[in-house]
């Protein structure tokens, strides 16, 4: 049938051989490329105004110019203007890895220069400019304390609150608790480091201190942090109750068992691989913040294991202090506890990305 | 709800101990509760039977429960009110100290006898550094989202999607330490650069000194700010549904064409969300702006000059020598920055409700 079609009726001569259309060659895009930069950089250097970096700039514009012009020519405009945001999204890609690879690259190497024993068992008590020794160990105590507390408060509060949310929730209140828990999600970290200098360490903590006057502490900079976590916890929380099969509840009242039973027995185990993740990203979050703890927590050079008494320092304040600090020695100082600090966080963060990949309730 | 099993288990046995049986008077259900098995025939079957629901106990583990999450929710709520109403308190006494209008005066000296202090030029370089930095990375990081979820290799993707996110918890701090210790001198000699050749258009005149500049605090940001938009927008830009895509690609769309017509009309929601979530962060972040910035108080949309400053990164840096007023006038700047954040979340979280309204009713 398709023969006998095919020999009275031939194909007309102008027509291409096959059914694809016409497509640029392999070779043409690499050597627009390669074009675009020449020219660049006869621009550039013919009219002197600038260096290596400005041609590749001007190169590549003219690399999108000169493919969306040759492949308009030959495949038509839908598939130039394809082969053009193809490649400004590539281009983006290549300009966004450039400054982050810089930050790793800078951090690993200018961090390992101090990586040292020292570096974790001294602390910067009775270190002058001069020294080339001192060490983060008071602010990684003062880290993990705060950060400790903050999670102690923040997570019988944060998990209690989304259960009443989800579970009991009803009407106004309710609805007036989910609003202002998204209030809270914008409170900038400063504001939250304000809030505490004016609630805890003006007006409460006189009545605590042995001296009768506000004082800085470690426990004022965990509030501030517990401020900024809670509705993290809050909302991660909700969302993975939200997620329990309704079939498991109705599976247990039918059983006879009681609402709270339900939610301590049932409900809580099934989501908690989601709401750990939750509490682990949170906690890393509240690990970095450095701006509350720069306002409540005073950031002293010497150990101080009590968080409710005197001055106390964190990692993340400390590098902010030995950046500004002028001794030569500072700024290593500065980047062995950024990469101290990172290599904590990162650590809370890939086990909570690890753990939620086992979480069976998915997204 | 118990009498129907006893009534016509009874009426079953017939007789005249149909009244008899019944002690008490019909309808009064709350008696049933407690005996309706001791009413039964003796020897003879209860026909309907089964127990009625126990009643709720007046002070029982279910109540108590309850109380508890109750309290949680509701201490979020007095938390909040806590915030206004300290932070009120405090900031209260400086404004009234205040000898300038707080709303236009150009400069910060509250710690003077004559107090006198200004929230215009700090308000102007949040929002300037904020909006710049979302101008450079929204951009870029729709343009690697994209190429993580639909032009790189799968495996790429995935591995290459996994450090982003790793990267979007890197605290601001070593941000802050990188933008001012490796990227302020390519960022001195680029804005040398636009000053010579383009010296002509305002925003890049003025005569040095080059550096510390809202070019580089703004930049600084949107590095920062990059991989959280990214991160959010390449989830959503994976959540496409592959049917969308496959008959885009179906009807003889390009690969950019699919991307239009399918990808992006589904993530719009979660692209705005992302922005905004992003606009947030770069509105409160202080330290990385307080470690680049070059601190000025003056209004000026000059880019490249040192200078500039921001509500966040003047708390942090004139926080140390504050006096009473001083802390007061902080607090009352903390106070407007919250503003500007929660106006922002209002109005991001208003257009994403009334978005998602749209594209569920059109789906």
């Amino acid at each position: 049938m398709t023969t006998t079609l095919t020999s009275h009726r031939p194909r007309p001569p102008a027509q291409p051989p096959t059914l694809r259309a016409r497509r640029l060659p392999k070779w043409l895009p690499p050597a627009v490329a390669l074009g675009a930069l020449l020219v660049a950089a006869a621009i550039v250097y013919g009219a002197g105004i600038g260096g290596p970096v400005l041609v590749v700039v001007v190169g590549a514009l003219l690399y999108l110019v000169g493919l969306f012009a040759a492949a308009n020519a030959v495949e038509g405009r839908r598939s130039a203007r394809n082969r053009t945001w193809s490649a400004l999204i590539h281009s983006a890609f290549v300009l966004a890895v450039l400054p982050l690879a810089s930050v790793v690259w800078t951090l690993v190497t200018k961090g390992l220069e101090r990586f040292d024993v020292n570096f974790f068992l001294t602390s910067m008590n009775n270190i002058g400019a001069r020294d080339p020794q001192g060490g983060a160990y008071h602010a990684i105590v003062g880290t993990l304390i705060q950060v400790g507390i903050a999670a102690l408060i923040t997570i019988p509060i944060g998990i209690l609150c989304a259960i009443y949310v989800v579970e009991y929730g009803r009407g106004r209140f309710a609805f007036a608790i989910r609003f202002f828990v998204d209030v809270m999600t914008g409170i900038p970290s400063i504001v939250s480091g304000l809030f505490v200098l004016a609630f805890w360490v003006l007006v409460v903590s006189p009545y605590f201190s042995s001296t009768g006057r506000p004082g800085f502490s470690g426990f004022a900079a965990a509030l501030a942090l517990s401020v900024l976590m809670l509705p993290t916890v809050v909302r991660s929380t909700e969302e993975m109750l939200r997620l329990v099969p309704a079939p498991l509840r109705e599976g247990a009242y039918a059983l006879g068992v009681p609402k709270w039973k339900t939610i301590l027995r049932v409900v809580l185990p099934t989501a908690l691989p989601g709401i750990v993740t939750g509490v682990m990203l949170a906690i890393a979050r509240a690990a970095g913040e450095t701006a509350p703890v720069l306002l409540v927590a005073g950031g002293g050079a010497a150990i101080n294991f009590n968080p409710f008494e005197n001055n106390q320092s964190s990692l993340a304040l400390f590098v902010y202090q030995q950046a500004g600090d002028a001794s030569r020695y500072a700024p290593a100082r500065a980047w062995t506890a950024a990469l101290t600090l990172v290599a904590l966080v990162l650590v809370l963060t890939v086990a909570a990305k690890l753990l939620a990949r086992r979480n069976r309730l998915g997204r | 709800m118990g009498e129907t099993p006893h009534r016509s288990a009874d009426a079953g046995t017939g007789g005249t101990r149909v009244t008899e049986g019944h002690p008490w008077p019909a309808g009064a259900s709350a008696r049933v509760a407690e005996a309706p098995v001791s009413t039964r025939t003796p020897g003879g079957p209860g026909l309907g039977g089964g127990a009625a629901l126990p009643t709720a106990r007046r002070f029982g583990a279910e109540r108590a429960f309850r109380g508890l999450t109750l309290a949680a929710g509701g201490f979020v709520l007095v938390v909040i009110a806590a915030i206004a109403v300290f932070l009120i308190a405090k900031a209260v006494p400086a404004l009234q100290a205040n000898t300038e209008s707080f709303w236009t005066f150009e400069g910060w000296f509250p710690n003077d006898a004559q107090p006198k202090f200004g929230i215009g030029a700090l308000a102007f370089g949040t929002v300037l550094t904020a909006t710049l930095a979302l101008l450079v990375a929204v951009p870029i990081a729709l343009g690697i989202a994209l190429y993580l979820s639909h032009y790189a290799p799968r495996r790429v993707g995935t591995s290459l999607g996994f450090l982003i996110d790793l990267l979007a918890a890197v605290p601001s701090v070593v941000f802050g330490l990188w933008g001012r210790e490796i990227f302020l001198n390519p960022v001195r000699d680029f804005s040398t650069w636009l000053n010579t050749y383009f010296g002509w258009i305002p925003i890049f005149g003025g005569d040095g000194p080059f550096g510390r500049s809202i070019l580089l605090g703004s930049l600084v940001l949107a590095i920062m700010v990059l991989p959280i938009v990214t991160s959010l927008s390449r989830e959503v830009f994976l959540q496409t549904p592959t049917a969308n895509e496959e008959a885009a690609l179906a009807l003889g769309a390009t690969r950019w064409e699919m991307i239009r017509t399918a990808v992006l009309p589904y993530g719009r929601p979660g692209i705005l969300a992302a922005v905004m979530l992003g606009l947030g962060r770069a509105l409160g972040e202080t330290i990385a702006l307080a470690m680049t910035l070059g601190i000025t108080f003056n209004i000026s949309f000059n880019l490249i000059e040192s200078g500039g400053n921001s509500i966040a990164a003047n708390i942090a840096n004139t926080f140390g020598e504050a006096n009473e007023t001083g802390r007061g006038a902080l607090i009352a700047s903390g106070l407007v920055l919250f503003a500007i954040t929660l106006i922002v979340n209002i109005t991001a979280r208003a257009i994403i409700y009334r978005r998602r309204e749209f594209t569920e009713s059109a789906a």
